[in-house]
């Protein structure tokens, strides 16, 4: 029944969004509270984030308007501290099977954040439109009202509870990476060394000024880099779900 | 020097999206070079590991609470628990951790 499965897409899609969009809310609470000393509205809020739904870009995107910087500043701000979606979308670019109608491409790229990434990658086999597309509404929704709920409603969440919200998305990256970890000793190998080098490159004098951005996009290629030269994965699988 | 705040959104918008949807729509066929598959084949793993850590033990109030959060959460996913629960008791035991803080 295409449209039962269609339906479960779109539900699972929801199911999976759902934890993303609560982590996001808290998040978001507090980008409101930059975005509303930078002078945006509520309304104005809640397009910034529906549209650019990435914490760090719209972190760096509110304090240059407060800052009354120029359009261009703007443009090469966003770009760098977005730049690792480009990595992500060339990543998803290989999950998307030959016979998706080309417009899905775009709209796939559009709902790609970290989290949504990550979703996207979990998926088995090629991945499906509509689960990530159900998902990404739901969790952009929660991204987009809480930058207006707390443009609005300033700290009325309490700080505990904040901070709690604030690890929910780690734990979804954990669930996401460790079991592939524990079936595949490179993988393990990775995760482990990623964590080291990042924990490194916050330390470290110089290189922890990096913005967080730029200390994603060198450590992922250099690692992913050297790890493909000397852990060369084997040919294709029968169908897209190799990094499944 | 007044700017206009739906400028400055259009601006942003228009950049996050051609980010992330470049590569998704030069990229439509499957890369058949064995570096760059592997090469695309280890960078989720990768990327999300290094945003994970250490960035799950500052995210707390407290650093301890964001180490207990990457402990349990470690075990559980080893365990093979899925997303929501994962993240549902890496806040939990944040939240326990910091409320056990604050009876000290």
């Amino acid at each position: 029944m295409p449209s039962d499965t269609l339906r479960q897409k779109l539900l699972r899609g929801a199911r999976d969004g759902l934890p993303v969009g609560l982590g996001y809310f808290a998040v978001a609470f507090s980008l409101g509270i930059t975005a509303k000393a930078a002078g945006l509205s509520p309304v104005q809020g809640f397009i910034a984030s529906f549209l650019n739904h990435a914490s760090a870009g719209e972190y760096a995107l509110f304090s240059l308007i407060a800052a009354h910087a120029a359009y261009w500043e703007v443009a090469v701000v966003i770009f760098i501290t977005n730049m690792r979606y480009l990595l992500m979308s060339a990543a998803l670019s290989q999950k998307i099977s030959p016979e998706t109608p080309f417009f899905h491409r775009p709209l796939i790229g559009f709902g790609i954040t970290d989290e949504i990434f990550g979703l996207g990658i979990a998926y088995k086999g090629w991945l499906s439109p509509a689960y990530l597309y159900s998902a990404f509404l739901v969790a952009d929704l929660f991204w987009a009202s809480g930058t207006a709920t707390g443009i609005v409603a300033g700290n009325i969440l309490p700080q505990n509870v904040v901070s709690a919200l604030s690890v929910a998305i780690y734990g979804m990256f954990l669930a996401i990476i460790v079991p592939p970890a524990r079936q595949n000793r490179v993988v393990a190998a990775l995760v482990l060394i990623s964590f080291a080098c990042s924990f490194v490159f916050s330390v470290l004098p110089l290189v922890s000024a990096l913005s967080d951005g730029m200390k994603v996009i060198i450590l992922t290629v250099a690692i992913s880099a050297a790890a493909a030269l000397l852990f060369p994965v084997a040919d294709a699988p029968a169908e897209g779900g190799e990094a499944a | 020097m007044t700017r206009s705040i739906y400028v400055y959104l259009l601006v942003a918008a228009l950049v996050s999206f051609l980010i992330r949807v470049l590569p998704l729509t030069l990229i439509r066929r499957q890369i058949t070079n064995r570096f760059l598959r592997s090469f695309l084949y280890y960078v989720p793993y990768v990327t999300l590991a290094v945003m994970t850590f250490p960035a799950i033990v500052s995210a707390a109030q407290y650093p301890v609470a964001g180490i207990a959060a990457l402990i349990v959460g470690v075990v559980l996913a080893w365990l093979g628990a899925g997303l929501f629960p994962v993240a549902i008791a890496c806040c939990a035991s944040v939240f326990l951790v910091e409320f056990l803080i604050g009876l000290i």
